[in-house]
């Protein structure tokens, strides 16, 4: 199980080298006019040779990402070049909305959707051909859209709740409810059919398998090979869903955020984008990548705690 | 697919058919190639046809409602939305399509390179995919947006990139299934080489796989341009539909038209993608089920191939004719049969088919069991010996049904003339406690998450209400009873971490666990090796003659039923051929195809026993 363990992070922290990596050679090797962009048009050539000088970008770029990555290492990101504020300051101001925000949609995801795909699986009949329909049209539905209807309908004509978050970090807990409900609302019912549907075809294959039936001829009842044997064989499957959902609701978050104007490091991210931040755009890149790590590490050490298999694999 | 067309020849049944007319039968796959041939045709003539540049603007008829001039209105600088949303149209469907052509040019080489070549390339391309899949679209996209610029196509372009492993692993999977598919029919292949053969292979495997994903993946990355657009991170000199979108959320109050026209198309363009995809993904299934089930028999059968027949009753007709069932009030069994411990009378299983038949596997089969008997019931794979085997059990599949006949266990009818089902209710007291059952494949019929302890134990705290101390100390001891060396370590072990043969050896355990009245054995021996397979009866024979049971044993093997046997049923096509004492039939046989299968022993040689354990012992490997 250690070596497991160990195995899952190296592999983690050969991906966050590469991206961070391909991140920064993307960002800098076509950076040549970043001094210009950041003084505007009527600065002079003196000035944006003194600015580049400044910023560091008159080194080579390898030399470069080697400092970037050794300060990140310590914690440190730069400085934004428009706000001269530290980027991981801004960030750990903004990180706990953001994983408020996505991990209430993942864990309404997952119960939702387990409990449907498991109905829509053991009874079939009406939950199943709904799922089915709400699947299509959950698909055919961006979430962007779904989210405009629902600021439409709730926030703004019947204003049960603020169509532009009111959250600050120290704003009482029913604005972060207020705040909060429509967009968990549009992230949750985006994600929820589809991962239902996969959780329903994992429980499917789970009754097909030759050890349930020989587990039923032994006597025992359908609850229990249900929730012990079912479910257990599907988790790994379902795991992996729920894992690629919360990575695609990491990405959904910059849209609602923008949205719904939460400040979460999804709407920092746009904000910096628009302006061509580099550093704040690339502490989001890296942090992004971080969590995304963390994630799939915790699912492949649950997938290996619940499927002995895996752990000698 | 080759195993489809070569069954297909020898039943002369339809082989697959056409995909595409399946499709096109689907009234929602007809409606979403309409809709998508529309937006193609407005996609490449929109600029033609749009009434102004997309960006000509006439502040004096800022935010209009819809005239003659402007049909759909103007926005807020007074752009015409007509043209703004057909320039869009180009913008989005091309831009998608980019996006999908780029995935496709990456995961279908790689795929095809790392299916057929497999090794390091393999492992490489699939850390890549892994990589390129645990990244947030967005977010990648909006650094490519900070370092590249506005521009839709070359955000399009990276996601295409980010999008390919999609492809890869299709096409990976499916060049790996027909390689392993050309191994064992290589000796048949003669002249054309693999390459071609796998172009030619994968071509018609792939194909509707890859449309199925280019409709999603066109539909995802429309969905998430027109984000990026919404937010304001598109090219500011380019009509989008995300723009637009943006455009109308902002004068909502003002003019709550606007952000209609956008949304529509949006909806409409990935709604009939996503339809799309669906229709042909059943269309595909459909032709699927069809050859998948002819394919298994065909394996299975080996040598001796027949084909079931498929009869057409009328609809329910027969079902209704029978006579219906009354309350729960059971019926009674025929007077003077009581003392059978099961009697099978008439039995006919079928299922039913997508065209309103029912495929009939078991036909008016008849039989009885006595206490500390073993009745024998030989036939080929696909014979219905097991299907007659699971409707004692009340373990049909699903979608099974009992078109005739009744089954009664101990005096009492588990299944009543005249019904559909096996009434659950009736047989799951019996389960485990008096009729228990030996599968055939050891490996896939044990649970791999659970100890072979917990997996022994479960039933006998369940069945008979034993403590966990108790139940414990009787797993080891049935372990111990079926030959197992050391129970104790056993009884912690994972499935995995056994053989074969000791796997059967505690399903065996598991069935006797309970001390049943009746065991139903489905070839317990098939998947073992021979000399494994001696011992496993020598244990049967034993439990047999000490706890007295009787026994339904199915098998292909007369070799097994000479061993074991009192009585022998010989089954062909769903129909009972020839029954009666085994010593009788063995020395004389009357059916030509008990001869068959007698001579095939008698020499000594058992062909289809070999063939099909190298094959299963591989599956339950890969499993």
């Amino acid at each position: 199980m250690l070596s497991f363990t160990l195995r899952r992070l190296g592999a983690g922290a050969l991906l966050l080298v590469v991206i961070s990596a391909l991140a920064y050679v993307l960002m800098f090797a076509s950076g040549t006019n970043i001094a210009r962009n950041i003084l505007g048009e009527t600065a002079t050539e003196d000035q944006v040779a003194l600015k580049q000088q400044q910023l560091g970008l008159d080194q080579p770029l390898w030399q470069r990402y080697l400092g970037w990555a050794g300060s990140a290492l310590t914690g440190s990101l730069g400085r934004s070049w428009f706000g001269s504020e530290p980027v991981a300051q801004t960030i750990a101001t903004r990180l706990p909305v953001t994983l408020t925000l996505v991990l209430t949609a993942i864990v309404l995801t997952a119960i939702i959707a387990l409990a449907l795909g498991v109905l829509a699986a053991t009874k079939r009949g009406w939950v199943d051909k709904l799922l089915q329909v709400s699947v299509v049209v959950g698909d055919a539905i961006p979430g962007f859209v779904l989210a405009i209807i629902l600021a439409f309908v709730f926030a703004i004509q019947f204003k049960l709740f603020p169509a532009v978050s009111t959250i600050t970090p120290n704003a009482p807990a029913s604005a972060w409810l207020l705040s909060l409900t429509l967009p968990v609302l549009a992230i949750v019912i985006n994600a929820v059919t589809s991962s239902a549907q996969q959780i329903r075809s994992a429980v499917i294959r789970q009754y097909e398998r030759d050890s349930i039936r020989t587990l039923r001829s032994r006597g025992l009842g359908e609850g229990e090979i249900l929730f012990k044997h079912v479910l257990r064989g599907a988790s790994p499957a379902g795991l992996t869903v729920l894992s690629l959902q919360f990575i695609g609701m990491l990405g959904g978050a910059v849209i609602i955020e923008k949205l719904f104007a939460i400040p979460g490091i999804g709407n920092l991210a746009v904000t910096a984008t628009q302006l061509g931040d580099v550093p704040v755009v690339m502490g989001v890149v890296l942090y992004t990548v971080v969590i995304v790590v963390i994630v799939n590490l915790l699912v492949d050490l649950l997938n290996g705690w619940l499927n002995p298999k895996v752990r000698v694999a | 697919m080759t195993s489809a067309t070569r069954s297909a020849g020898q039943t002369g049944e339809v082989v697959r058919p056409n995909t595409l007319r399946r499709l096109l039968r689907n009234p929602l796959g007809l409606i979403s190639i309409i809709v998508l041939g529309v937006l193609l045709i407005l996609a490449i003539i929109g600029p033609w046809i749009a009434p102004y540049s997309q960006t000509h603007a006439d502040i004096a008829a800022s935010l209009a409602g819809p005239s003659a001039d402007h049909l759909l209105g103007t926005d807020s600088p007074g752009r015409d939305v007509l043209s703004r949303l057909l320039f869009g149209t180009q913008l989005t469907i091309f831009s998608g399509l980019l996006c999908a052509a780029v995935a496709i040019a990456i995961g279908l080489p790689s795929g095809l390179l790392a299916g057929y070549y497999g090794g390091w390339f393999d492992s490489v391309a699939g850390w890549a995919g892994n990589m390129l899949m645990s990244l947030p679209g967005i977010v990648v996209l909006l650094a490519v947006r900070a370092a590249l610029g506005p521009s839709v196509w070359i955000s399009m372009i990276i996601f295409g990139v980010l999008l390919s492993p999609g492809y890869f692993r299709l096409t990976r999977t499916a060049v790996q299934s027909v390689r392993n598919e050309l191994y064992v029919d290589a000796a048949r292949v003669a002249g054309l080489s693999d390459g071609r053969i796998i172009a030619r292979h994968i071509f018609s495997v792939v194909r509707a796989p890859i449309i199925i994903q280019t409709a999603i993946v066109t539909g995802v990355a429309i969905s998430i341009q027109a984000g990026l657009q919404f937010l304001g991170l598109g090219d500011p000199g380019e009509a989008s539909w995300g723009a637009m979108v943006n455009e109308g959320f902002k004068n909502i109050y003002v003019a709550p038209g606007l952000i209609v026209p956008p949304i529509v198309m949006i909806g409409l363009t990935i709604g009939a993608l996503v339809l799309l995809a669906n229709a042909l993904r059943d269309a595909l299934e459909d032709g699927q089920k069809v050859s998948r089930k002819r394919r298994l028999t065909d394996i299975a059968t080996g040598a001796v191939t027949m084909a079931m027949p498929v009869v057409k009753t009328g609809g329910s007709a027969e079902r209704t004719a029978a006579p219906a069932r009354g309350k729960r009030a059971a019926a009674t069994v025929e007077a003077g049969t009581e003392h059978h411990l099961v009697k099978v009378t008439g039995l006919g299983v079928g299922y039913p088919q997508a065209d309103g038949s029912t495929k009939h596997v078991v036909d008016d089969v008849s039989f009885h069991v006595d206490r500390g008997e073993v009745l024998g019931i030989v036939g080929e794979s696909g014979s219905g010996k097991s299907q007659t085997a699971f409707s004692i059990l009340g373990l049909l599949p699903d979608n099974a049904e009992i078109i005739a006949g009744s089954i009664q266990f101990d005096g009492k009818y588990t299944v009543e003339p005249g019904d559909t089902k096996v009434d659950q209710a009736r047989v799951r007291p019996l389960r485990g406690k008096r009729i228990a059952y030996i599968p055939q494949e050891p490996m896939s019929n044990l649970d791999p998450n659970f100890t072979i302890g917990h997996q022994l134990a479960r039933p006998l705290r369940v069945v008979m209400g034993m403590s966990k101390a108790a139940a414990k100390a009787r797993a080891i001891e049935l372990l111990g009873l079926v030959g197992i060396v050391d129970p104790a370590r056993t009884y912690d072990l994972h499935p995995h971490e056994i053989s074969g043969g000791m796997a059967q050896r505690v399903l065996i355990a598991g069935a006797i666990s309970c001390e049943p009245d009746l065991i139903i054995a489905d070839e317990p021996t098939t998947a073992l090796d021979v000399t494994v397979q001696a011992e496993v009866l020598d244990l049967l024979r034993g439990l047999q003659k000490r706890i007295g049971m009787g026994i339904v044993l199915v098998t292909h093997n007369f070799g097994v039923v000479a061993d074991l046997a009192d009585r022998v049923l010989v089954m062909q096509a769903g129909h009972v051929v020839e029954s009666g004492d085994v010593r009788q039939i063995l020395r004389d046989p009357q059916n030509p195809y008990t001869r068959i299968l007698l001579s095939a022993m008698l020499e000594g040689k058992e062909p289809m026993t070999m063939l099909t354990e190298v094959g299963r012992e591989r599956a339950g490997a890969r499993a």
